[in-house]
């Protein structure tokens, strides 16, 4: 899933500083899953904005919505017809979905109300932990199922590097090697010869570095 | 031939060869490179001139070399691949050739956390392996990487590091010979005290028959004081000094460390000349290059050999 973190309060205040009429607009998708923008943060987050601000001598008032997905346009229509009612919306979704209503919705400024993160995994309650950067070319099959572009500090492809230490990446105590993990996983399958193998340079053209990415299926269009 | 390298013809010619380091200033004080250049000039082969090392920011590399250059010392430019991508490595690594640079060292280059900048953006758009394969390409083939004919191919003996202690243990002989198979002429090991676990390493790398593909140099760094040894042991990620070894700087008053730390240096030089597979020595005395000479002259490998071009 696309997990996230709250922004600080703080910032998210002077971000509606300007506004005394919004929208706060959460989604069911990944977000609810990692709690950071489900419909029960945007109660939350409503109710505190609202106390700050009636503190401060400032009332707002709050609309407080929940999509499906904001990154599928059918879940973002039924906003149409009220949100220009509104001086702002703040969502608590997503990039993505933050970025597709700001699209779909030109006259209104849209607030990131959450960090986004990483394409991550539950590893029990209240942590989650990064899998997969989206590079475009999955080659886990020859990595024992980890991925180095993702686990390794440095992504390389030969790895590890001499900051391996007792199975801990050097850049932090609390990672572990991705590569130590690969060997040990590798070892498990009797893999090894893939590790002995020059891997080619990774074309970087399907990842980020290649500008913003589109996929298309013939199939579906 | 494959460079030419002064390091290179010492090598083949049989000789033990000795290499050092001169670690670039903070600042663009051309006279800090000359000074140390001056400390390491008639004791070594090649002198390598590190590349932001820790991530911290120093004058280029590239700078380094010229200067260590001019000063009269072959300079052995060491590269990471932190901070540069394909496109900037292949164009500095024609510079440096064109400018008479003809060693290089290939290296991943440590994490941007440890320095200055531990927000900047690192690169790592090939990795150190994929870099000698490049180096390698570009000097035999005389072709970029893309396959477009270069315009002269530049000549560099091509070296790596080795780290014999790092974990996995396991790894380390096949790590290397993956860096032998990318195209390394040459290797400098991470810097040694644990020489019970060198020897193991060394043993399973002659059984891969490694040392006779490459050229061994066993990294060396004298010891100023016991604390330096702690802070080391510590701090420095796959650095081991055994007990034993800090004990005897330990025992020392703290004025006669030093003195002790250059006699255990000079001691493991001879002990690493006597192993089967070495070929050379590459001393690394941090901020002392001041004590090269005594050490490398201790160690009886002066004066170095001159080899005909």
């Amino acid at each position: 899933m696309i997990t996230g973190t709250p922004k600080p309060i703080e910032e998210i205040l002077e971000m509606v500083e300007p506004y005394d009429n919004i929208i706060v607009a959460g989604c069911f998708g990944c977000v609810t899953v990692c709690r950071v923008g489900g419909d029960k943060e945007v109660q939350v987050l409503s109710s505190t904005l609202r106390l700050a601000r009636e503190a401060a001598g400032k009332k707002i008032e709050i609309r407080e919505v929940c999509l499906e997905r904001q990154c599928d346009p059918e879940y973002l229509e039924p906003m149409r017809p009220y949100i220009e009612d509104y001086q702002a919306v703040l969502s608590i979704a997503c990039g993505a979905g933050i970025q597709f209503m700001a699209e779909k919705f030109t006259k209104t400024p849209l607030l990131p109300g959450i960090n986004t993160g990483f394409l991550g995994v539950t590893e029990r309650q209240g942590e989650w932990t990064e899998r997969c950067q989206g590079c475009g070319d999955c080659v886990l099959h020859l990595t024992g199922g980890i991925c180095p572009v993702t686990r390794c500090a440095k992504s390389i492809f030969h790895g590890p590097c001499g900051g391996s230490v007792q199975g801990i990446c050097e850049v932090d105590k609390e990672v572990k090697c991705g590569w130590q993990l690969i060997i040990d996983r590798l070892v498990s399958l009797e893999q090894m010869e893939n590790y002995g193998k020059l891997k080619p340079y990774k074309g970087w053209d399907t990842s980020r570095d290649g500008g913003p990415r589109r996929i298309i299926r013939e199939d579906m269009v | 031939m494959k460079a030419g390298s002064n390091l290179e013809r010492v090598l083949e010619a049989g000789h033990f060869a000795v290499t050092a380091e001169c670690g670039p200033p903070r600042g663009a004080d051309a006279d800090k490179v000359l000074k140390k250049a001056e400390l390491v000039k008639g004791n070594v082969d090649a002198c390598n001139v590190t590349d932001n090392q820790t991530s911290v920011v120093r004058m280029s590399s590239v700078a380094g070399c010229m200067l260590v250059q001019q000063s009269g010392t072959e300079p052995l430019l060491q590269m990471v691949v932190r901070d540069r991508n394909r496109i900037a490595l292949q164009s500095d690594l024609l510079g440096a050739s064109a400018l008479g640079v003809r060693n290089l060292l290939c290296l991943s280059g440590d994490h941007q956390k440890f320095g200055d900048d531990p927000q900047a953006k690192n690169v790592f758009d090939i990795d150190s392996i994929q870099l000698i394969h490049m180096v390698k390409t570009m000097r035999d083939e005389g072709v970029f990487p893309s396959g477009d004919k270069l315009d002269g191919a530049p000549k560099f003996y091509i070296g790596c590091a080795i780290n014999p202690f790092a974990d996995p243990f396991e790894i380390r002989v096949p790590r290397f010979k993956l860096k032998i198979e990318a195209g390394a002429d040459f290797v400098q090991t991470q810097c040694i005290y644990n020489m019970d676990k060198f020897k193991r390493f060394m043993e399973d790398a002659r059984k891969e028959g490694l040392h006779e593909r490459t050229k061994i140099l066993a990294g060396v760094t004298p010891l100023k004081s016991a604390g330096m040894a702690k802070f080391m042991n510590r701090m420095v990620a796959g650095i081991e000094i055994p007990e034993e070894f800090i004990k005897r700087i330990a025992d020392e008053p703290k004025e006669k460390q030093a003195a002790k730390g250059i006699e255990m240096c000079i001691e493991q030089i001879q002990e690493i000349k006597e192993m089967e597979g070495i070929a050379g020595v590459h001393v690394m005395a941090i901020e002392w290059e001041e004590k090269l000479n005594e050490i490398i002259g201790g160690a009886g490998l002066l004066p170095r050999p001159m080899v005909e071009q």
